[in-house]
């Protein structure tokens, strides 16, 4: 017996997040560690239990393994229910055969059942790969208010980047009346967030219309909202005014935890009313020796920090030698950073380590040529070996 | 390993509340904070999960709000279980006043829920000592000698001040206890009881219907005391790294302890890990200025000032200009801006406005109580 609930959250978590290959190989993406002690995926679980949906299904498909164990019974998010809860939902065999998801309107046609349970008004779709938070029952009430078929939640970008979005265009009353996918010469500066809150029984018959046109990509953005629009369904804009980015690529992964440390930017990770939660380590706090120099940073549990620390998010159980430099960096759980190592500018993966005397990035100033300047990434479980180098913008996922 | 027996653990949560009374006030001696994170049960019962113990029973007498919403169903503890778990047990109303005056008193008042766990072999434990043990060889020890009682101890060097706190044992070279010493006017090289012990079932509802029957409550003076002679009475030496709070003094001490990596690698390993009650709190943060050295520091903090030879619990924030040295400052307080604090334990959510001086000593370090604002 299953009872109704008023809107039911989809997670889309099966995307390879091949601009992240370094750190995906292993992963999916929503599963990479973020801010110290979280996945990026703590952040729309979190919203969600945050905003009153307690019934999230998560669409996995790429190397979900992490993910799903990380996700477990959704207890750490208070997502253990009796009635709902979160769900992992990997692609299925039926007595029609086995499919992939071949696209994000498909993941979700696939699982028309799983919502169908709950009976809901709304769904909430969402994605893996965002660091935001946001009030999804605020974004409801405008649904309801504005009496939407679907709602789409959109941020004030610049004319420049705009070109990188979907873009949204709107009359006075925030309807939609055309959108553009990555515009060369944007019309509008409302950038779509990838978060739509649509009433389920309009949703649920535009998918399977959707699935029975062969030529569809079964996707939300080419099909879905395209098709709705079409039809003149009633399409609404929701403005968003918070902290929020894609972090899909390994340049805006690090902006994004840089962003942690910056007091002005507005994404504030000790709001009491609204806790990021997380699988959280189980382990001390974190030692910081006498001779280790420390600022402008962020350092989770179980850290042995004896080196010196400069604008670095550190994850938990991360030992930082003495006469180790971090400065401007990401370390990934578990990972060691041996004595006299230099780690700029860097993205160093989860258990991996950083050997004595290697250097691993550089400052921009370092380099002539700015276009060979970028951040450098080390993989998983890599072992950088004694005196080695990694240069700015190089990617490493093998030892060296 | 004993997986073969089923253990049942009891600890005593409100056992020696008196000798750390500022801190035991509004919380038992199982609920005062520890090294950080953690509250003193967390060490026998992650002990007891750590060596196959699947149910658990938490004696308390009083003051017990803050324990059992420390526990909860004890899911942290991996103890939230349909058979076996972790059960609170309150003292009940039908045994004498409901509050017994020793273990053997609190052990009769709960025999009803120790009568229907199917154990071979209990653990008592108090939790007064912090530290990371192998229990299952305690058992396996216990199995191997008959022993009918077998007592956790540790050689240490003590002073007459906390001598005259402890239970000090004479074991032979059999490894039998033959003298028990309570609260001894005494100093130096000694045997000191852990206050863990192990019985088999059977023989602990012997003694436990029998005291009740003579009107006997304590274990040490009646039983092991009195007893040693009659019943076979084994120590088991504890030789890894422990520390016994029975004063303010000790607890500062061996939380200080903690600041020196080789007592951290002892007490937390990672194949024996420590759990405590998570709070999701965010990553420590570091501002513009921050200056640490040589401590502790829980998630959730955020220090703008300069800390040195601290224990920060969790939540705890150092605004800027502060600085705070040699001392102990529980979850959620908040020092003010260019304070100057040293050698002083601050309770939870103690708020210190700006501009404070506040300076214990090394042996008496300055204690402000739950809530205070200064």
């Amino acid at each position: 017996m299953y009872i109704k609930k008023e809107c039911v959250a989809m997670l889309l978590a099966g995307g390879q997040g091949s601009r992240l290959y370094a750190l995906t190989q292993d992963m999916a993406k929503p599963a990479v560690p973020f801010g110290g002690k979280y996945r990026i995926i703590d952040f729309p679980l979190s919203n969600c239990i945050n905003s009153g949906i307690d019934t999230v299904g998560v669409l996995t498909q790429y190397q979900p393994l992490v993910l799903h164990d990380y996700i477990g019974n959704g207890q750490p998010w208070d997502l253990d229910k009796l009635h709902g809860g979160v769900h992992s939902l990997p692609p299925f065999q039926t007595a029609l055969g086995a499919q992939w998801y071949k696209g994000t309107a498909n993941a979700i046609y696939q699982n028309i059942s799983f919502v169908d349970r709950y009976n809901p008004e709304y769904v909430v779709i969402l994605s893996g790969d965002h660091i935001y938070k946001m009030d999804y029952n605020d974004m409801l009430e405008y649904h309801k208010k504005k009496n939407a078929d679907a709602t789409i939640a959109v941020l004030e970008v610049s004319m420049e980047e705009a070109s990188r979005f979907g873009i949204m265009i709107t009359d006075e009353d925030d309807n939609i009346i055309d959108f553009e996918e990555k515009p060369k010469h944007p019309r509008s500066t409302l950038a779509s967030m990838g978060i739509y809150i649509f009433t389920w029984k309009k949703l649920r018959q535009y998918l399977i219309d959707n699935e029975n046109d062969e030529s569809a990509s079964k996707d939300f953005g080419k099909n879905i909202i395209p098709d709705m629009k079409a039809n003149g369904e009633k399409m609404v804009a929701y403005h968003f005014d918070g902290y929020w980015m894609d972090v899909g690529t390994l340049d805006s992964l690090w902006e994004a935890n840089m962003d942690l440390l910056n007091p002005n930017i507005p994404i504030d990770l000790y709001d009491p009313e609204w806790k990021m939660y997380s699988r959280n380590p189980i382990m001390p706090p974190q030692y910081i020796g006498s001779e280790a120099v420390v600022e402008n940073s962020m350092i989770a549990e179980g850290c042995e920090i004896e080196g010196k620390v400069d604008f670095s998010v550190i994850s938990a159980g991360v030992k930082i030698e003495k006469g180790a430099t971090v400065t401007d960096s990401i370390i990934m759980p578990g990972s060691v950073i041996k004595a006299g190592a230099v780690v700029e500018y860097a993205i160093i993966g989860e258990n991996t380590v950083v050997e004595a005397n290697a250097q691993v990035g550089a400052r921009p100033e370092s380099v002539e040529n700015r276009d060979e300047w970028g951040i450098a990434v080390v993989g998983h479980n890599v072992n950088v070996s004694e005196n080695a180098k990694v240069l700015p913008k190089q990617i490493i996922s093998e030892n060296i | 390993m004993s997986a073969k027996h089923k253990i049942l653990g009891l600890i005593f949560a409100n056992m020696h509340d008196e000798t750390v009374f500022d801190l035991t006030k509004q919380r038992t001696m199982g609920s005062v904070l520890f090294g950080g994170r953690y509250r003193l049960i967390d060490f026998p019962l992650s002990n007891m999960v750590n060596s196959g113990v699947a149910e658990v029973g938490v004696i308390t007498r009083s003051n017990y709000q803050s324990l059992l919403d420390h526990l909860g169903s004890g899911r942290e503890w991996d103890l939230a279980r349909k058979n076996g778990g972790l059960h609170l047990l309150p003292p009940f109303s039908h045994v004498a006043s409901g509050m017994y005056r020793g273990r053997l008193e609190a052990l009769y008042g709960v025999w009803d829920f120790i009568k229907t766990s199917d154990a071979d072999y209990v653990i008592l434990s108090d939790c007064d000592v912090v530290a990371n043990m192998d229990l299952s060889d305690v058992i396996d020890r216990h199995i191997e000698t008959m022993a009918d009682i077998t007592v956790v101890y540790a050689k240490d060097v003590l002073s007459l001040e906390q001598t005259q706190k402890s239970t000090i044992l004479g074991v032979n070279d059999d490894g039998r206890v033959v003298d028990v010493l309570i609260n001894p006017q005494m100093s130096g090289a000694c045997n000191l009881s852990l206050n863990i012990f192990v019985l088999s079932k059977e023989f602990l509802k012997n003694i436990v219907l029998e005291a009740a029957s003579r009107s006997m409550y304590s274990f040490e003076k009646e039983i092991l005391q009195a007893r040693s002679h009659e019943y076979k009475i084994m120590g088991y030496r504890h030789e890894g790294y422990f520390s016994k709070i029975d004063s303010m003094n000790s607890y500062y001490k061996a939380n200080m302890e903690l600041l020196n990596t080789d007592n951290r690698a002892k007490l937390f390993k990672s194949e024996t890990p420590i759990y405590t009650k998570v709070r999701d709190n965010a990553p420590a943060k570091f501002g513009i200025g921050a200056s640490v050295k040589n401590s502790l520091i829980a998630d959730g903090c955020i220090i703008e000032g300069k800390v040195e030879n601290c224990i920060l619990f969790r939540g705890v924030k150092v605004e800027k200009g502060a600085e705070v040295k040699n001392s102990i400052i529980m979850q959620e307080g908040v020092i003010g801006q260019k304070c100057d604090i040293s050698y002083v334990i601050t309770d939870k959510k103690v708020e210190i406005a700006s501009h404070r001086m506040l300076t214990g000593s090394q042996n008496y370090p300055l204690y402000i109580g739950k809530g205070a604002i200064i």
